[in-house]
C-alpha cells in the first residue's frame, strides 16, 4: 500500500467509491482510523469501505448509539464511532475480536496511542459545501 | 400478575411494576444525562458501574414506593438489546439472579420492541400498527401486524433523528443532550429562516439526515465567513422543521402503503413537542388512531419492558438462564 494517497473528492458518491476502492488493499486485521469533523463524509467514506467488503448497499449506517456494528462479511467488517465516547474502554468495544476482521473506527483521535501499527489513517477536510480532500495514509514501513 | 421491568440499554437505568389489570404500580428512572453532560456524551465504562451501582438501590426504592415486595412479582422482563454491552450485561445478570431466586419466568424485550408497547400502556392495544420508532440511535419504520410480528419497512441509512439533533445542537454550542435544547430554542424561533433539504432515499420510506447534518453545519460556517451569526432560535427552529418534516412525510407515504388504520410514534424523539404537533394533524387529517406515549414514556423506561414483556409471556415466548444480551439485537428476527 502506497504510504499517502491524496484524493479529491467532489461529491458524496465520490467519497464512497473512495472508501469502495480502499477495501481491496485491506485484510484481516486491518485498522482503518478515520479522522475529519462533524460532516465531513466519514461514515459516507464507510459505507463505500463495507460495500468493497461485499456487505449490501444500505446496511452500514452510523453507529454513534451503539458504538460498534458487526457485519458478517468476509473478513468480518467492525465499524466503530467514538463520537459519544470521552475515553474508550478497549475491552467494552471488544478490541480483540475486532482482529479478526476489518475495522473502521470513525473519531479516532479519540483513541490515538492505542492505535496498532499498521494502521490506515484516512482523514477528510471540507473544501467548500460539496468539495473534500481525502488523505491516506498508512504506518506501514512495507 | 405483575411484571417487573429492567432497563439499563443505554443512559438510563430503570426499574418498573406493571400489571395487566393494576396497570402502572410503580415506574422509577434514574438518569445518567447528568454524568454524561459533563463529558459530552456516554463513557461505557462509566455507564456499566454506574448501572451496577443503581440497580439495586433503585428496585429497592421502587419496591419500598410500590409497598410490594419480591413475592409479588409473577415475571421479570430485562432488556436484551440492542445497546450497549456492559451496560445490557448489568440489568440482564440482574434478571436472571432474580429470576432464579424466585423461580420466575424471564422475559427478554427488545429494547425497540419496548418502546412500541410502551404506547399501549396508556391506549387499548390496536393492531395492525404503523410505528415510526425515532430517538438517538434508531429511526425505524415497522409494521407491528396482528400476529404481533414486525416487519420492516424503512430505516434511516445513515445518522438516526435523535443522532442528528444532539450532533448540530453541539455544533451549535448547546449542551447534551441536544434534542430538548433545540426544542426549546426553535420555540421562540422562526421555522422558515432557512429551508434546510433532507435526502431522499431509493426506498422512499428510508430516512438519510447526515446530509441534513452537513448542510446545518456548512450553512452556519458560511453564514460567519460573511460576517452573519445565525439567530439561534431561528436556526433551531428551520433545522427542527427540517427534521420533523422528514419524519411526518415518510409516515404518511408508509400509512398511505400499508394502510394501516393505527400510528404509533414513539422513542426519545416523540417527546418533541413540534413532532407531536405535526403527527396530530397528520392522524386528525388522514383519520387514523394515534398512539403517542406521554412524554415521560417516550423517554426510555422500564414500563414500556413489563408491558412488552407481558406480550411476550402471553405467547410463551420466555427465555433461559443460557440466554444472553445481544448489543445489535433485531426487532425482526422473532
Amino acid at each position: 500500500m502506497s504510504p499517502l494517497r491524496m484524493l479529491h473528492s467532489s461529491s458524496p458518491e465520490e467519497t464512497r467509491a473512495a472508501g469502495f476502492k480502499l477495501a481491496a488493499d485491506l485484510s484481516p486485521g486491518s485498522v482503518v482510523a478515520l479522522f475529519g469533523r462533524l460532516g465531513a463524509g466519514k461514515t459516507v467514506f464507510v459505507q463505500g469501505l463495507a460495500s468493497g467488503l461485499g456487505i449490501p448497499e444500505g446496511w452500514a449506517k452510523s453507529p454513534t448509539f451503539t458504538l460498534v456494528r458487526f457485519y458478517p462479511s468476509d473478513p468480518p467488517f467492525f465499524h466503530i464511532d467514538l463520537y459519544r465516547i470521552e475515553r474508550p474502554a478497549a475491552e467494552e468495544l471488544g478490541w480483540e475480536e475486532w482482529e479478526e476482521g476489518v475495522a473502521a473506527i470513525e473519531w479516532a483521535e479519540k483513541m490515538e496511542g492505542l492505535l496498532p501499527p499498521g494502521t490506515v489513517r484516512v482523514t477528510l477536510e471540507a473544501r467548500g459545501e460539496k468539495e473534500r480532500e481525502i488523505k491516506i495514509e498508512s504506518d506501514d514501513d512495507a | 400478575m405483575l411484571i417487573l421491568g429492567i432497563e439499563s440499554s443505554c443512559d438510563e437505568t430503570a426499574v418498573a411494576l406493571w400489571g395487566e389489570e393494576e396497570g402502572e404500580v410503580i415506574s422509577l428512572v434514574s438518569s445518567q444525562v447528568d454524568l454524561h453532560s459533563r463529558y459530552g456524551g456516554v463513557v461505557p465504562e462509566l455507564a456499566s458501574r454506574r448501572h451496577l451501582e443503581t440497580l439495586a438501590p433503585l428496585l429497592e426504592e421502587a419496591l419500598k414506593q410500590a409497598g410490594r415486595s419480591l413475592s409479588d412479582v409473577g415475571a421479570v422482563a430485562v432488556t436484551q438489546g440492542p445497546g450497549l454491552v456492559g451496560a445490557l450485561l448489568v440489568g440482564m445478570e440482574s434478571a436472571k439472579a432474580i429470576s432464579l431466586a424466585r423461580n420466575l419466568p424471564l422475559l427478554g424485550v427488545n429494547h425497540l420492541a419496548g418502546h412500541v408497547y410502551g404506547a399501549f400502556l396508556e391506549h387499548p392495544m390496536a393492531l395492525p400498527a404503523l410505528a415510526l420508532i425515532v430517538s438517538g440511535g434508531h429511526t425505524e419504520l415497522v409494521l407491528l401486524d396482528q400476529k404481533e410480528r414486525f416487519t420492516s419497512l424503512g430505516s434511516t441509512r445513515d445518522d438516526a433523528a435523535g443522532e442528528t439533533l444532539d450532533k448540530v445542537a453541539r455544533f451549535i454550542g448547546l449542551p447534551y443532550p441536544g434534542g430538548p435544547q433545540v426544542q426549546k430554542q426553535a420555540e421562540s424561533g422562526n421555522r422558515s429562516y432557512h429551508h434546510f433539504p433532507v435526502g431522499e432515499m431509493e426506498n422512499p420510506l428510508d430516512f438519510s439526515f447526515s446530509g441534513l447534518k452537513t448542510a446545518v453545519i456548512t450553512f452556519v460556517e458560511k453564514s460567519r465567513a460573511g460576517g452573519v451569526e445565525p439567530p439561534l432560535a431561528d436556526l433551531c427552529a428551520s433545522f427542527q422543521e427540517a427534521v420533523v418534516e422528514a419524519l411526518v412525510s415518510k409516515t404518511q407515504r408508509a400509512l398511505r402503503v400499508t394502510q394501516a388504520r393505527n400510528l404509533i410514534v414513539c422513542g426519545g424523539v416523540a417527546a418533541n413537542r413540534r413532532l407531536r404537533e405535526r403527527m396530530a394533524e397528520l392522524a386528525l387529517a388522514k383519520g387514523v388512531n394515534l398512539l403517542i406515549p406521554s412524554a415521560r414514556l417516550c423517554t426510555d423506561n422500564a414500563l414500556m419492558i413489563s408491558r412488552a414483556g407481558w406480550s411476550l409471556y402471553q405467547q410463551g415466548r420466555t427465555i433461559g438462564l443460557s440466554d444472553d444480551v445481544d448489543p445489535n439485537l433485531s426487532l425482526f428476527d422473532a
